[in-house]
């Protein structure tokens, strides 16, 4: 069950220009956390920003959690700004995480795009700690915006890396990569399970990239919300039952019960 | 010194002012070990219409100065499927249950009260006649004779107290009241959403799938306040007032400008025990007035 806490500061660190990464004592929601679910913070503490903003959960240990976010507006902007040894309030953990449990003799593929390399990295983790080896995508706009590629790495991942203007790994976009390696004769494709997270764009193409394939696909979805608790209906998403809710229902979604137009 | 916090809507007996609002606390069990949902006034549901209805295409929330903004369009099950799965989870809180309704002409409110009627553990119905999510041309709440002719048609099938939700999207308040009060109904609860928008430059699109939506939070407890305040001195029945309450502090002015209780809305998104902790500091600022009874702050704004 989700708790509201007031969450301890243990480290905060600009990994790259604009994004962060936030370490938060949290003993109790590190415990009842799995990847690919998320915590809903309070930024600041006046009524302006006045929402609490959802972030992913980037990593799990014994007693803490942390994030990887970007700034993108004035929430997270606060939130950037906060020195370790402050605190945060923090709800979670909250949504539904990746199911691993399915096809558990199967080959994981990670695909990130920009920012969704967030919550990969925990399952990437998870994934180690059930002995099955992840093969990552990681897809940015440069090389000086491609994350956690050490991380990765070091937990034995098989690394595949695609930049938008060719400055590192292969020239184009994660969900191109990840079409060459599903029609390669490397691995029996129809024993692979793919994870993905990234902009509305890349789900979009790994949708329309799966049509048609049995490939169980699970994706991590962001919508705007206000209580990530389920309450408002606020972050709706349309799927094949219906209007489905980001905060509850997701955010990881099979990406065949998507409905994306 | 004991106080006294209790007070009743109609037939409904709150043990304190303080309710959440419909639309913002979903059927209470989503807030669950976040807050002591049996500490609450009551508890007002998400709207139910008689058929089921899908809601609005996202997004449906974006966030502005000190408030938001939603354009959820009335997501819900229907009614019978609301009295199956959601009714049994409500029931265990035991706390007053308001259920907030709305319908898509005269009869068709009346349809969904009667059929409140008959369930016992509901104390009281909320009309919905406010919402700018839905659309129409003119919301009933904007016109009075459509006002008394909801009004009457729920009152002459149901016993329950009947609470009438006011727009603020109009041009006389008061006047509205008044129509609600003299087709009968039991209080009246103030403000709904404001109807507002919010647009994305670099798009060129508005924010909300909706196009417009309503605009609640901080942002719009002046105007809120305002209108419970002019409704309280041109009315004789009980006003339950929100919009924009945040914390104690909040809830007393309210209070003081004439609502009997107030209900929490967007505040639980922000703070799932914004309700309890209004609870604690109004119990707090009566002790430390030396005032006994929370009736006796209803309308004491000095003037």
């Amino acid at each position: 069950m989700a708790q509201q806490i007031i969450a301890k500061i243990i480290s905060q660190k600009e990994v790259k220009p604009g994004c962060f990464k936030m370490a938060l004592l949290a003993p109790a929601i590190a415990k009842a956390a799995c990847p690919g679910q998320f915590l809903h913070i309070r930024c600041g503490s006046s009524s302006d920003p006045l929402l609490r903003r959802p972030v992913s959960i980037h990593r799990i240990d014994k007693s803490s959690l942390e994030i990887l976010y970007n700034v993108v507006g004035r929430g997270t902007e606060i939130l950037s700004k906060k020195k370790p040894g402050g605190s945060v309030d923090i709800i979670g953990p909250l949504g539904n995480g990746f199911n691993i449990y399915e096809n558990s003799g199967s080959v994981k593929m990670l695909v990130a795009g920009g920012m969704g390399v967030a919550p990969l990295l925990g399952l990437s983790e998870e994934l180690k700690r059930h002995k099955t080896k992840s093969i990552v995508i990681l897809g940015a706009k440069t090389k000086n915006h491609i994350l956690c590629g050490k991380e990765f790495k070091k937990l034995g991942a098989e690394v595949y890396i695609a930049t938008e203007d060719g400055s590192m790994g292969k020239k184009g976009l994660a969900t191109d990569l990840a079409r060459e390696i599903i029609h390669s004769k490397r691995y029996k494709w129809h024993e692979m399970c793919i994870y993905a997270a990234g902009p509305t764009g890349m789900i979009k193409t790994l949708c329309k990239l799966m049509e048609g394939c049995s490939l169980e696909s699970q994706v991590s979805l962001e919508e705007r919300m206000a209580c990530g608790l389920g309450a408002c209906l606020g972050c709706a998403v349309d799927t094949q039952a219906g209007y489905k809710r980001v905060c509850k229902d997701g955010p990881v979604f099979k990406l065949c019960d998507i409905i994306c137009e | 010194m004991r106080i006294n916090t209790k007070i009743k809507i109609g037939n409904i007996e709150m043990k304190n002012p303080v309710a959440v609002a419909s639309g913002t606390f979903g059927y209470g069990d989503e807030f669950e070990g976040l807050t002591d949902i049996k500490s609450l006034g009551a508890i007002v549901t998400k709207t139910i219409t008689l058929h089921a209805r899908v809601g609005n295409k996202p997004p449906r929330v974006t966030e502005t100065p000190a408030g938001m903004l939603n354009s959820i369009g009335l997501e819900n099950p229907g009614v019978e499927r609301f009295l199956k799965e959601k009714m049994p989870s409500l029931v265990k809180f035991k706390i007053p249950i308001i259920v907030s309704i709305a319908g898509e002409s005269t009869e068709e409110y009346a349809e969904i009260a009667k059929r409140l009627d008959s369930v016992r553990e509901i104390d009281g119905i909320e009309i919905n006649i406010s919402c700018p999510n839905i659309q129409t041309n003119e919301l009933i709440a904007q016109n009075e004779i459509l006002t008394a002719e909801v009004v009457k048609s729920v009152k002459s099938v149901t016993k329950k107290t009947v609470i009438t939700k006011l727009s603020p999207n109009v041009t006389n308040i008061v006047s509205i009241a008044k129509a609600a009060e003299s087709a009968g109904t039991d209080a009246i609860s103030l403000i709904n959403t404001i109807t507002a928008m919010a647009v994305d430059i670099k798009t060129r699109e508005s924010r909300l799938g909706n196009i417009t939506g309503g605009l609640s939070g901080p942002a719009i407890k002046p105007i809120a306040l305002h209108m419970v305040w002019k409704v309280y001195r041109s009315v004789g029945i009980p006003i339950i007032g929100m919009g924009g309450i945040m914390d104690w502090k909040d809830a007393l002015e309210f209070i003081l400008c004439g609502a009997k209780a107030v209900m929490v809305g967007t505040a639980n998104f922000v703070n799932p025990d914004a309700a309890g902790e209004i609870i604690t500091g109004i119990e707090n600022y009566l002790k430390s007035a030396r005032a006994q009874d929370i009736s006796g702050l209803v309308g004491k704004l000095r003037v």
